[in-house]
Order: structure tokens, then C-alpha cells, then sequence
């Protein structure tokens, strides 16, 4: 298998991250006016591991994964600053004919919208068959073998009909498996998933997670999921980014996330879902769902000091005029907040 | 507040009451649009709505659900069946009678984007209803939808702005004080909290969940999110490829679900809980087509448990428990 030019060499000791990056800004430009989405976003992600992103629209997590993939329209319209390393190569220095056979063959993009990113006119085969001949140089008919083989691999029935078939003639489910056996056909070692289940009914969500998992074990891929369903986070993170207003505000292994929050942000995110089982466990009607007041800031209009403020139960002056830095209160635990210790007070102010 | 899971039934008569709903949409080809099939839409299903309850109507996309609501909206025409509301049988009125109905029975759909008009003020967009039914003048209707606007969490103030103007989640604020302005007794939502992100879903549900304890409203709730429908309805019912194949209070529903199907679909649903993954058994392949529904029970194709008889009879719904009914050989 070709590995293109990254990881030429031994593949990375235990422990280090496939993909690294760190500061990671993204601004777009419009009217002459810079637009933050992402400030400052830095996360790790190893071999064999599952990395959720979670937050709100408009939080920059999806921005974050076009800037890593370089999807995002070129500048002057945007412009991307940072480290990106990708098995310890700093991939931002790469042109761009080099960054094309990076992309789906080291690190591969999952999205929400399998429709619009599948391409209408080609059967299915096809598109995975080109990917597979771009990167590995191999034969068209060796590509329509892995085609069948990756088709099979994510569960489609009789992927040998399948793979002769247009994206329409799939139901959304089946469409959502092609896009997953795409970005796997090269065997990324990096697969960043956007939202990937959100347009699927649960039944189907949980054979794409079950098989996400699985295809995990058996490759060892680490994947960056992006979702903002926290019940997807529990089942599928290792470690979870929580993002707000494109800043990282918490960090933490999911067990400790939700177990003990330290930013009233999260603390209010968990609060404001409903529970499945609910009315089992409570004697009279169900509880009063936690609100986070008001809306997400506009880009154009940032708060000064801790973005979350104006809709946070702690704020205090400081938290309106001084930025908290993201701290490691804990061991491997992050949050920027001045008031994290009180962060699981947030819920009970508006219970 | 009467809570209408302790209501005798038969005591009082339900505000809304579906018996044997039909819809089905002809697909038409050739020169002459000839019908060559029909999409089973929604394939006879019956339920009840009493005053200050809400019912819950649940499945996957293409289960017929939306459709069902817009039928008993009467903004689709049904095949056959009948839609009673308040004992009067509305299945076959003309726009002049439906006219009053509409008072009485309001809608909030999905999409707050799609479903305001971008060139009228929200002033405008809520009070509308006011003036399509003669009520009050210029200042009385303003006063009106001022106290509408404040009811919903918004500020009279912006009575004066355009929908593009307001976030998402204000956006269905003003969708639900409009369908407040004539005093309804049943609001239809179709999805009214899915396109909202998390925080703000919270929001609309609270304020949904105030206006009925206020008005006693009652609500048909038509969503997929499972964990939602089970916190704010009292009754649930779950449809899957045209056919209501459970009902029931929703502890009942939650706790004890009778029907594969809503086994199944419940157990799909991801727990915010980690480590507490659940040992599941998911569902294979994908919803069959309802243009051929498959024979006997719809659901046999993917049921874990079906047997011979499955394929052969279809399933009636019968009593399981107390108001708890279900659609299965095997129950």
C-alpha cells in the first residue's frame, strides 16, 4: 500500500497522535471584516481512538474539520492558521496536489449530507473504484474488486448489484454506509465524521455506530467525530472537546466529562436533554428541562471576556471582562472557566 | 390541572377522535396518468386526543406520521375515515365550516425558516390571524399580539422586525404564538423542536409544557426523538409504515414496550450515559417500500421474532393493559 508522502517511514510509537493539531484558527472574510469561527482550537487524537467534538451550530466544529481536510474556499474568502500535524507531518505545508493524495488515502471525511456529496451521475463502484485507483495506482478492475469488498465490509447487502447501482436508487442509510466505505477504501488512518448519523432515523444510527465501532477494532482508524447528541458521545468517545462560540472550553475522558463537568456550558448542555426513561423513574410529571438562556453570539458580535457569559447562571465581572484560560483542573481534565469548581451549580439555578 | 391518565375512560369524550384514517397517494404514469400504484401512506389508524392531554406519535421517516397530522389537519384530503373533533364529525366539511375549525385546531410545523412569510413583520405574522377573522381593531389586535409576544418569551419590541431578523428558536416562538392567537383547544406540532439545537430545544419544549398547564390545550406532538416525546406527552403511540403499532400511556410505552418494534426502536436510542451501553439487538436492513407494504404484519421483514402467521395475517390491535393496546401475533 502507498502511504504518499506521509509516514514514509516506521508507524508512530503508542501513545503519540496520528493527527495533532494545535491553535488552530479559521477566519472568513466578508465585507472586509475577519471572522473568527475557530480561536485557537488544539486536540490529539491516537491510533485507535475516538475523539467527539461536541457543541451547538455556529460553535466552529464542523469549520474545524473542513480547515484540517483544506476544504474550505480558498483564501482570500478564508484563511487558516495553526500546526496540523498528521503522523507527525505538518500537513498545512503541503501544496496542494499533495494534499490531494492525503486526503481519503491518510485522512478521509465523513458527512452529514450523503446526497449531496455523493456524486448523482456515477454508480457507486465507480466513485469508490476511482478513489481506490487515485491513491493506490491500482487497476480499474482492481478497484471495482474493493468496491464490492468495502461495500460488503459496511454491511450493504448483495454489494455486488449495489456497486452498479446510482446514489438514488440507495435508501439514506445504505447512501450513508457508500460514503463510509469511500472514505475507508484507502484505509485512512484518520477518519473525521461530520454529524454522520444526524440525518438517520435512531434504527439506523445504531447499525452506523455499531459499525463504525467495529470497522475501529478491526483497523485501528482514530476518528474525530463530530455530533452534537451527547447520548452519540457516551456510546462512542474516548475523550470528548467541547466547543463553544469556536473556542475549546472542556476537555476530559467521557467518563470524567460526565461524571464531574467543570464548565457551566457543558453542565447546561446535559441538563437541557431530555432522558429516555424519564417517566419510569420519577413519581410525579417530568422534571423541569435546565435552559440556557438567550442565543449563540454572532461572530460579529463576540462578548469580551468569556464568551459564554451572557448566558451563564456564574458569571461574575471577571467573566465579563477577562478571558478564562483553558486549565488542566484536573488530571487530564481541561475547562476554561474562572468558576469551575461551582460548574455543577449551573444546573440547579434554573431547575 | 386534570392529568387525563387518571381519567376513566369513556367518561369524558376525547377533543379529538380518529377512526380508521386512510391516505393514500396514487402514483400516476403514462400519457393518461393512469394510477399504476399507490403509496400507502397512512393505512387506517385510529386514536384519541382528551382535553389538556398530549399524545405522542412516533416512527422512523416515511412511517406516515406527518402525513397523518396534516390529514387530520384536513390539509390533506383523507381517502376514508373520519376525524371528529369535540363529537362533530369534520372529515367532510367545506372550506366555509372548516373556516371555524381552524380556531380550534392549530399547526406548528418543523421549519420555522419555511413557514413564515419573510415579508411580513412578526406584528404582522401573529396578529394575522385577527384579521382573517374580523377580531378587534387596529389597537385591540396590537395589544393582543403584544401580550402573545410576551407570553412566548419575546419582547413587543419586535413586533416591528422580520423574521430574518430572529434565531432560530425565536422563530418558533413565533410560530407557536401564532397558532396561540385564536385560542385553540388542539395544537398539531409536526417536529416543532427537531430543527433546534439542544439548548433552545429545551426552551420551546418548557414553553410548551407552560402554555398547556395554562390553557389546558392539548397536543398531538408528532416527533422521532424519542427521549423528547416521552417528556412532555402523557400517551404514545408508534406508527411504523402507515399502521399504529402500539399505544399507550407513556410509562406503559417506556417501561414495558409489548410491540418488537418499539422494543427495537427504543433500544436504538444512545443513553448520555457512558459505559452503559446497551447489549442490542439492531434492527437489520431498512424500512420497506409503502407502495408494496409487505403482507400480514408490516413489520415481520425485520422482526427478530416472526413466525409463519406473521406473513400470512395481519395483526389487530388489542388490549395488553389498562389503555395500553398492540399490534402483535406474538402479545
Amino acid at each position: 500500500m502507498s502511504n504518499a508522502n506521509v509516514s514514509a517511514g516506521a508507524p508512530p510509537p503508542a501513545g503519540t497522535p496520528l493527527l495533532s493539531v494545535r491553535g488552530l484558527e479559521t477566519r472568513f472574510f466578508d465585507d472586509g471584516m475577519a471572522l473568527k469561527a475557530v480561536d485557537g482550537l488544539s486536540f490529539d487524537v491516537a491510533r485507535g481512538e475516538t475523539l467527539c467534538i461536541v457543541g451547538e451550530s455556529g460553535c466552529g466544529k464542523s469549520v474545524s474539520a473542513l480547515s484540517v481536510m483544506r476544504l474550505l474556499p480558498p483564501p482570500p474568502a478564508s484563511r487558516v492558521d495553526g500546526t496540523i500535524l498528521l503522523e507527525g507531518q505538518d500537513i498545512r505545508a503541503l501544496s496542494e496536489r499533495e494534499m490531494r493524495r492525503v486526503r481519503g488515502n491518510s485522512i478521509s471525511m465523513i458527512f452529514q449530507e450523503p446526497m449531496t456529496s455523493l456524486n448523482p451521475v456515477v454508480t457507486v463502484g465507480y466513485q469508490i473504484a476511482e478513489a481506490v485507483r487515485q491513491h493506490e495506482g491500482k487497476s480499474w478492475a482492481e478497484g471495482f474488486e474493493r468496491a464490492v469488498e468495502m461495500l460488503r465490509l459496511v454491511r450493504i447487502p448483495e454489494p455486488e448489484r449495489r456497486v452498479k447501482e446510482y446514489p438514488h436508487q440507495l435508501s439514506g442509510g445504505m447512501r450513508q454506509r457508500v460514503m463510509i466505505a469511500m472514505a475507508l477504501a484507502c484505509r485512512p488512518r484518520v477518519l473525521l465524521a461530520d454529524e454522520p448519523t444526524t440525518a438517520l432515523d435512531v434504527t439506523i444510527q445504531a447499525q452506523i455506530l455499531e459499525l463504525m465501532r467495529e470497522l475501529q477494532e478491526e483497523t485501528g482508524t482514530a476518528i474525530v467525530l463530530i455530533t452534537h447528541d451527547l447520548g452519540v458521545v457516551a456510546e462512542m468517545a474516548h475523550r470528548v472537546v467541547v466547543m463553544y462560540a469556536g473556542r475549546k472550553v472542556e476537555e476530559a475522558s467521557v467518563g470524567d466529562l460526565f461524571e464531574r463537568p467543570c464548565h457551566p456550558y457543558t453542565v447546561g448542555l446535559m441538563g437541557s436533554i431530555p432522558e429516555l426513561g424519564s417517566s419510569l423513574v420519577e413519581g410525579k410529571g417530568p422534571r423541569r428541562l435546565a435552559e440556557i438562556p438567550g442565543i449563540v453570539p454572532s461572530l460579529r458580535a463576540m462578548p469580551a471576556g468569556c464568551r459564554f457569559a451572557p448566558r451563564c447562571p456564574l458569571a461574575t465581572d471577571r467573566c465579563r471582562t477577562e478571558m478564562p484560560p483553558l486549565e488542566e483542573h484536573r488530571p487530564r481534565h481541561w475547562s476554561a472557566c474562572w468558576h469551575w469548581e461551582r460548574a455543577q451549580e449551573a444546573i440547579h439555578v434554573h431547575a | 390541572m386534570s392529568t387525563p391518565e387518571n381519567l376513566a375512560p369513556g367518561v369524558v369524550p376525547p377533543l379529538l377522535d380518529v377512526r380508521d384514517l386512510v391516505k393514500h397517494f396514487p402514483i400516476r404514469r403514462g400519457l393518461f396518468g393512469t394510477p399504476a400504484a399507490k403509496v400507502h401512506a397512512v393505512d387506517g389508524i385510529s386514536l384519541s386526543i382528551a382535553a389538556g392531554e398530549t399524545l405522542g406519535l412516533v416512527g422512523e421517516s416515511g412511517c406516515g406520521k406527518s402525513t397523518a397530522g396534516k390529514v387530520i389537519l384536513r390539509l390533506i384530503e383523507p381517502t376514508s375515515g373520519s376525524i371528529r373533533l369535540e363529537g362533530r364529525d369534520i372529515t367532510t366539511f367545506g372550506d366555509g365550516d372548516m373556516r371555524s375549525v381552524r380556531r380550534e385546531m392549530q399547526v406548528v410545523f418543523q421549519d420555522p425558516y419555511s413557514s413564515l412569510n419573510p415579508r411580513m413583520r412578526a406584528g404582522e405574522i401573529v396578529g394575522e390571524p385577527f384579521i382573517n377573522y374580523g377580531m378587534g381593531n387596529a389597537g385591540e389586535r396590537e395589544d393582543k399580539v403584544a401580550s402573545l409576544f410576551r407570553r412566548v418569551g419575546l419582547r413587543p419590541e419586535q413586533m416591528a422586525r422580520y423574521p430574518h431578523e430572529f434565531s432560530g428558536g425565536q422563530r418558533q416562538r413565533l410560530g407557536i404564538a401564532r397558532a396561540l392567537a385564536l385560542g385553540p383547544k388542539l395544537i398539531i406540532g409536526d417536529e416543532p423542536v427537531s430543527a433546534l439545537d439542544v439548548s433552545v430545544q429545551a426552551q420551546v419544549i418548557n414553553l410548551l409544557m407552560d402554555l398547556q398547564a395554562e390553557f389546558g390545550l392539548s397536543y398531538l406532538f408528532i416527533a422521532h426523538d424519542l427521549a423528547v416525546v416521552e417528556h412532555i406527552s402523557h400517551r404514545v403511540a408508534v406508527m411504523y409504515l402507515g399502521k399504529i403499532v402500539e399505544v399507550a400511556p407513556k410509562r406503559a410505552l417506556f417501561g414495558a414496550p409489548q410491540h418488537p418494534y418499539t422494543e427495537a426502536l427504543l433500544a436504538s436510542v444512545p443513553l448520555p450515559k457512558p459505559g452503559m451501553r446497551r447489549a442490542r439487538q439492531t434492527l437489520k436492513g431498512d424500512v420497506p417500500s409503502p407502495i408494496a407494504p409487505p403482507s400480514g404484519c408490516r413489520f415481520h421483514t425485520r422482526c427478530p421474532y416472526a413466525i409463519p402467521r406473521c406473513s400470512q395475517e395481519e395483526p389487530l390491535l388489542h388490549k395488553v393493559g389498562e389503555g395500553h393496546d398492540v399490534a402483535c401475533h406474538l402479545r
